[in-house]
């Protein structure tokens, strides 16, 4: 994997360091004899790599610089670049010295639930004392500052059959899927094919695995139908055949121009996991020391990179396969000063080839405790069976551990695949009888090789074969191949479980003992937890943070509910294991994301008026996907200046609002009227065609949820307007009322809101510039308020609706989408003379609100009936039905002390804070003042000079000129009157005019 | 994330095309109802463990509502079928039953 003609540069803790191209920076780490990588998160241990895949809890970094930073980067599946940099996490000052090792000396006073039993202490110690401590002592990497400057894409696939990992047995599954002429998509996280393989140094079919690797990756290159991708990581499965993989494209070469990395959203028929397994570390006193690592990790690190853990590793095992680590580092020319076997038998072949190479091998032996501190200096030998008294002590530097192997079968949990515990082998393996089932009912995925537990070669690779012709069968097609590559294996002794070492180890060395490197979880936590009731899986989890962690207790979780069961005196599958959940290593946000950041975060809706906005001064403001302006700011005025700007040439002369993006959808048909009559408070069947009215939509349940003008176009056919954003939730409203309850009825419904565009052109001199642009007649007698006519006006296509938000003289006038930008030029021509003023929402809220008029979202918030705003006048009497009719007869409804909408002033003129609650006698159970009321909309009035509002108050329209009390935060209190809500003009005699 | 067809436009919809509406099958009551009623309608839905009939729409797609009989817990589908009707036609319940002989449509509805 390395190549040595090619040196990179690296920076690590601000040293320059030096490794090889095809190293990851953990052993590019190892090879600068750098073993310390970080500290742990509970009592800042200190903390060396221990494995040498995506299972490493310790080796985390800072990487990169700026919009490249990214905490929590794994060493162990990070590729060296030329001019990577990386920093260790939670220390401080430093790596070598940290302050935050004192909480190791107090671990003691700080066992499992230490955070739950400190939540339990009186509120203010918790604010004051626990919490600010506890954040600055905890936690990993740093939060990134800058913008991440990286992109990031979406990949959309179907196949037949996905397989996730690329070892001997995802291979020759993906072979055997693609000669069946099946279409296959084969991922592997890492950047190498085959798996462990090479470095057990296996024969297949009479050639060494990396040649055997070579031939088929060369087979499936050559197949039209097999696509596949390195560094791709299945990284989750869900319902019915959908799967995501995770391809990290430039993380190992940044310079390219290309995404970051790619989320693959997959379906397939079937999907196969071929996901290997991971090896399990023992419990034994200091088993945390940088130095102890993972048997498999010590060989790999010799084999791969050429990188030794130390020079002189002593191998502790209760399996044969650690002998494999003795030998090649024996074979390296370095030192094993002894074999530790806790098995009383002792290990089969490969036992026998290491004593061969003249290795110590100690059979029934334990390490009692590790020496060091931030680094391993000598190992205590004991009796595995015993308590731990010393036999000797050994002088070594590393320790290479192995309790056995564990099947990866996270993929096929993550859908409820069962498991099944193989008491031979200590390890949970897929149960084939209860896979995950997708929509027909049967199993979707299936999982081969060792991640089926097959631990020997031989038999994962027919395993795999077998597997595969299974799927190959359930999805119609022919299998190609019976028989599977022949592999030679050495012949294994069996494996002895072991979850603690020793044996009888007592308290003191069980609480040395760490499962969970990364959360500081120790045998003793654990033992704890089931001593204080935590006796399901998923408390115990929860209570020690055992596998909480960012490396989600892939090395943890099989330990640790060994421990619980034995303290539970359980068998293993009693207890169970906690959910696998997706994903198997943590994926970056910006993947999740996708290409949709900045502007394609989200799609905008423009109205035709918006580049007239962009070039006059539109302050833009969200209302649903919409821009609006909120006003239009002209030279050096303030927002607020513009706003009253644009109230008083409203009330004083012409205002023009762009009024497009209110909903406008057209319902037509036999029964039209009739299911308008039930969508609305108010009787729609009886408008006569030519006229308009302001009509209320309550949901089933009673609460108001739109409002508009609704307009009568002809028999048939009603135009309703709706809110601003309101128009695709109204429209979905009526058509699942249409299709799902009345389906009989003979309506239809269109959304056509973005086929117009529509002007509000209102104030005093309304009228006059219509007039000016000539055409249809819109004098009061030939278009009366609340009336509406079709024409002309200049050369426009009109539909003028004489209707007033704002209780001015207004037309609100829609014209055919392509002709709204001339028509408003051609208003604001005419208008010139009339100082036409285009005014913008916050405009149009106080003008609404000086005159009393309800805002869907202000005045209303789900829970408000039509009846609170004084709006019974709208709710027919006449109709048997309507949506939510029944609801407002129910008794909370009818209460006759729900709060009421008032107008509020304050006694000085100021302006109420929106929101603000009145304050009536007396407390409540919770020691806070009682309330009798809200402000729903407040705002300075330009018209008037003074702060108006409207508001909820508790018998408020009986309470006319009473003063309610309004605490401000800052101590004070604000008084106001209840008044009528209408401000201004409250005869209307301004608007029909 | 589920694939329902949808059986207006034939469509096989991923979950993101679509829209949950919750229990199918609900009868609408309204004025004259008394409280309890009312309220059972209002705010009690089913929530089975296993065999459930729901309510989709194909809101990214075709816009319409139907129904689908699908398992809570195995995500199996029996089927998708109109959204106009008042019980779910013979070839669903029959496809629920091959599957679960004791199942009761009946039943299912005295869950909620």
């Amino acid at each position: 994997m390395l190549n040595k003609s090619k040196q990179v540069t690296f920076q690590f803790n601000g040293k320059t360091l030096k490794g090889f191209e095809g190293d990851t920076l953990a052993s590019a780490l190892l090879a600068n004899d750098q073993m310390l990588m970080g500290r742990s998160f509970k009592y800042h241990r200190p903390r060396g790599v221990v494995a040498s895949g995506a299972e490493e809890p310790n080796g985390l970094v800072n990487l990169g610089q700026g919009g490249q930073f990214e905490p929590n980067a794994r060493v162990t599946t990070t590729e060296l670049f030329e001019g990577l940099t990386a920093e260790s996490q939670n220390h401080w000052p430093s790596l070598e010295f940290d302050v935050g090792v004192l909480n190791n000396y107090a671990s003691r006073m700080m066992p499992a639930g230490f955070y739950y039993k400190t939540f339990m202490a009186p509120a203010p110690a918790w604010k004051h004392v626990f919490e600010p401590l506890i954040r600055r002592a905890a936690g990993l990497g740093k939060a990134p500052k800058e913008r991440d400057a990286d992109r990031y894409e979406h990949f959309y696939a179907f196949v037949d059959v996905l397989i996730t990992g690329g070892g001997i047995a995802g291979l020759q599954a993906a072979k055997s899927a693609g000669e069946a002429g099946l279409k296959v998509l084969l991922v592997e996280q890492t950047a190498h094919w085959g798996g462990r393989a090479p470095v057990d140094g296996v024969q297949i079919d009479g050639i060494p695995a990396e040649d055997w690797i070579t031939n088929t990756l060369q087979a499936l290159e050559g197949m039209d139908n097999v696509s596949i991708r390195a560094r791709t990581m299945g990284a989750g499965i869900y319902d019915h055949g959908y799967a995501l993989a995770y391809e990290r494209l430039t993380d190992h070469a940044p310079t390219q121009d290309l995404p970051r990395h790619r989320l693959w959203r997959i379906r397939a028929g079937q999907i196969i996991t071929a996901t290997g397994a991971i090896e399990r570390p023992l419990a034994f006193a200091g088993n945390d020391i940088p130095g102890v690592m993972l048997a498999s990790a010590v060989r790999d690190y010799a084999t791969n990179f050429g990188v030794s853990a130390g020079d002189r590793t002593v191998v502790v095992t209760n399996n044969d396969d650690a002998y494999r680590t003795a030998i090649t580092v024996k074979q390296a020319g370095l030192d094993v000063p002894v074999i530790l076997d806790a098995r009383p038998q002792g290990g089969g072949a490969l036992a026998d080839e290491a004593r061969a190479l003249g290795i110590r091998v100690e059979t029934g032996k334990a390490i009692a405790k590790v020496k060091g501190s931030k680094r391993v200096t000598a190992v205590e030998i004991c009796d595995h069976a015993g308590e731990g008294s010393t036999l000797e002590t050994i002088e070594c530097d590393a320790v290479a551990m192995s309790g056995g192997w564990s099947p990866v079968v996270h993929l096929w949990s993550h859908c409820g695949g069962k498991l099944v515990w193989d008491d031979a082998q200590a390890h949970f393996r897929p149960d084939h009888e209860r896979p995950p089932l997708g929509a027909d009912g049967t199993g979707f995925v299936s999982v081969v090789g060792t991640a089926d537990g097959e631990l020997s070669t031989g038999a994962c690779l027919s395993n795999a074969v077998k597997r595969t012709n299974e799927v190959i069968t359930k999805l119609g097609s022919l299998p190609k191949r019976t028989a599977a590559p022949n592999a030679t294996d050495d012949a294994m002794a069996p494996l002895m479980p072991v979850w603690k070492m020793p044996q009888g180890a007592g308290y003191k060395l069980r609480s040395k003992m760490w499962l969970d490197y990364q959360n500081d979880v120790k045998v003793s936590d654990v033992q704890l937890a089931a001593q204080e009731g935590y006796e399901s899986v998923e408390h115990a989890k929860r209570y020690t943070t055992i596998g909480m962690a960012t490396d989600q207790g892939k090395l943890s979780n099989i330990n640790g509910l060994a421990i619980l069961a034995d303290s539970l005196n359980s068998p293993i599958p009693a207890v169970g294991t906690t959910t696998f959940r997706p994903p198997y290593t943590p994926i970056s946000m910006g993947s999740i994301g996708g290409e949709a950041s900045g502007e394609l975060f989200q799609p905008i809706n423009k109205t035709p008026l918006h580049a007239w906005g962009e070039d006059n001064g539109a302050e833009w403001e969200p209302v649903g996907h919409w821009r609006r302006a909120y006003c239009y700011l002209r030279g050096d005025e303030s927002v607020e200046q513009a706003v009253h700007r644009e109230v008083l040439a409203v009330r004083n002369s012409l205002g023009l609002l762009d009024a497009s993006t209110l909903g406008k959808i057209i319902v037509k048909g036999p029964d039209a009227g009739k299911f308008l009559d039930m969508m609305y408070t108010n009787m729609m069947s009886n408008l006569k065609p030519g006229k308009c009215r302001y009509g209320l939509m309550c949901t089933e349940n009673g609460f108001l949820t739109d409002d508009g003008v609704v307009a009568r176009i002809d028999d048939d056919t009603w135009l309703c307007h709706t809110t601003t954003g309101g128009a695709s939730r109204i429209h979905g409203h009526m058509e699942e009322w249409l299709q799902t309850e009345w389906w009989d009825w003979k309506v239809y419904t269109v959304n056509a809101t973005e086929q117009y565009g529509q002007i509000a052109v209102v104030g005093p001199n309304a009228r006059k510039v219509l007039e000016k642009l000539g055409g249809m007649d819109v004098s009061k007698d030939a278009l009366g308020f609340m009336e509406w006519k079709e024409g002309k006006i200049g050369e426009f296509d009109a539909r003028v609706f004489r209707i007033s938000f704002s209780g001015e003289l207004s037309y609100e006038i829609a014209v055919p989408a392509s002709q709204t930008r001339a028509f408003w030029d051609a208003l604001h021509e005419a208008g010139a003379e009339f100082d036409a003023t285009a005014y913008g929402t916050e405009a149009l809220h106080i003008l609404r609100a000086e005159k009393g008029f309800i805002m869907i979202g202000d005045e209303t918030d789900g829970t408000i009936i039509p009846q609170d705003l004084g709006l019974n006048w709208a709710l027919s009497k006449k109709k048997d039905d309507y949506l939510g009719k029944r609801a407002q007869q129910r008794i909370h409804m009818t209460d006759p002390n729900r709060w009421q909408l008032v107008g509020l002033e304050t006694t000085d003129g100021s302006t109420l804070p929106d929101g603000a609650y009145a304050v009536a006698e007396g407390e409540n159970a919770n020691g806070q003042r009682n309330t009798q009321g809200r402000v729903t909309s407040t705002y300075h009035s330009p018209t008037l000079n003074k702060g108006i509002a409207m508001g909820l108050i508790l018998n408020g329209p009986a309470r006319m000129g009473e003063l309610v009390e309004f605490p401000m935060l800052d101590g004070t209190s604000k008084h106001a009157k209840i008044v009528s809500p209408v401000f201004y003009d409250a005869e209307g005699e301004k608007q029909n005019v | 994330m589920l694939i329902l067809e949808c059986p207006y436009c034939g469509v096989k919809a991923e979950e993101t095309e679509l829209q949950a509406g919750g229990q199918a099958h609900v009868t609408r009551e309204t004025v004259g109802s008394d409280d309890d009623a009312f309220e059972q309608y209002l705010f009690t839905r089913a929530n089975p463990r296993g065999v459930h009939l729901e309510r989709w729409r194909h809101a990214n797609g075709c816009g319409k509502w139907f129904h689908a009989a699908r398992s809570t817990t195995t995500l199996e589908v029996y089927g998708t079928y109109s959204a106009q009707t008042t019980e779910p036609p013979k070839v669903i319940l029959d496809a629920i039953t091959a599957k679960h002989p004791n199942w009761r449509y009946e039943d299912w509805l005295g869950t909620s």
